[in-house]
């Protein structure tokens, strides 16, 4: 499962990307504050602004949180990996966004239920999809080697150096 | 995540803080749902003024609130909204659906 929210100035682009930082973590909800204020540092540091830098945390902690009420099905100390990418073109010191994957070794997500719900449908639940196609530039479901895996990426508004100019 | 619970105005006022996330939002729910279900409160004003994140599972407990309210005639009125929260209601396109005010003041001569 592939989406893009048309943001299509960025999509023939071919980008490099660099470890930026990786986290070894278990399905404890206890966990998500931690991992959302180092999100937001990360983010901080690539000079996301701040709109968008709520919207990269919304939309891992809401991955995350999917991760453990659906793939674990709620069971706790299981193992998710994410890694963070710094990506860039050209210039190699003008950052031109993040890239976020998500790894669990959960029950196979059955990509016909990643639609959400209508919005226009009042009730509980099935928002979390929705805030994630919203606030993020590519969103890719897949299965690899029997684990799920969740790419999401948000481009930078302004490609800026490390300095804080305008880069390429 | 704390909650803080004082009388007014014929209502109660549940005072959030924090964060509202996976982990957090059972606890607010149970609090939502038993001024609502339980005591029959006929008024529940929420205070967000100090909720510095908000997730969908929030929301939906939000949401649920809302339903049980409307079921006995009662009023779920939130305000003082930050921006987080504020952002994510857009995002569900729930704004309207909620009787929301811009502080206490407002919330409470509504």
């Amino acid at each position: 499962m592939k989406s893009s929210n048309g943001k299509g100035r960025k999509a023939y682009k071919q980008f490099h990307a660099d470890l930026l930082l990786k986290l070894e973590m278990r399905s404890n909800p206890e966990a998500l504050s931690l991992v959302r204020a180092t999100l937001e540092r990360a983010a901080e540091a690539l000079n996301f602004h701040s709109v968008e830098r709520r919207a990269i945390v919304r939309s891992v902690d809401e991955a995350l949180a999917n991760v453990m009420r659906h793939a674990y099905e709620g069971k706790s100390g299981l193992p998710i990996v994410v890694t963070f990418r710094r990506l860039y073109g050209q210039n190699p010191q003008a950052c031109e966004g993040i890239e976020v994957l998500l790894e669990d070794e959960g029950v196979a997500v059955n990509p016909s239920k990643l639609k959400g719900r209508p919005l226009e449908d009042i009730r509980p639940g099935g928002l979390g999809l929705h805030f994630i196609r919203q606030s993020m530039d590519e969103v890719e479901f897949s299965r690899k080697h029997g684990k799920n895996q969740l790419r999401m990426v948000k481009y930078l508004a302004i490609p800026k150096t490390e300095s804080g100019s305008q880069g390429e | 995540m704390e909650i803080a619970a004082r009388e007014s105005q014929g209502g109660t006022i549940l005072d959030l803080s924090g964060d509202i996330d996976l982990a957090h939002s059972p606890a607010m729910r149970k609090a939502l749902l038993g001024e609502i279900k339980e005591k029959r409160t006929p008024k529940v004003f929420l205070n967000l003024k100090n909720v510095r994140y908000i997730d969908s599972s929030g929301i939906a407990s939000l949401v649920e609130g809302l339903k049980a309210s409307r079921e006995i005639g009662s009023r779920l009125i939130l305000y003082s909204l930050s921006n987080t929260v504020r952002e994510v209601m857009q995002l569900s396109r729930l704004q309207k659906i909620f009787e929301i005010y811009e502080n206490e003041e407002q919330a409470l001569s509504s």
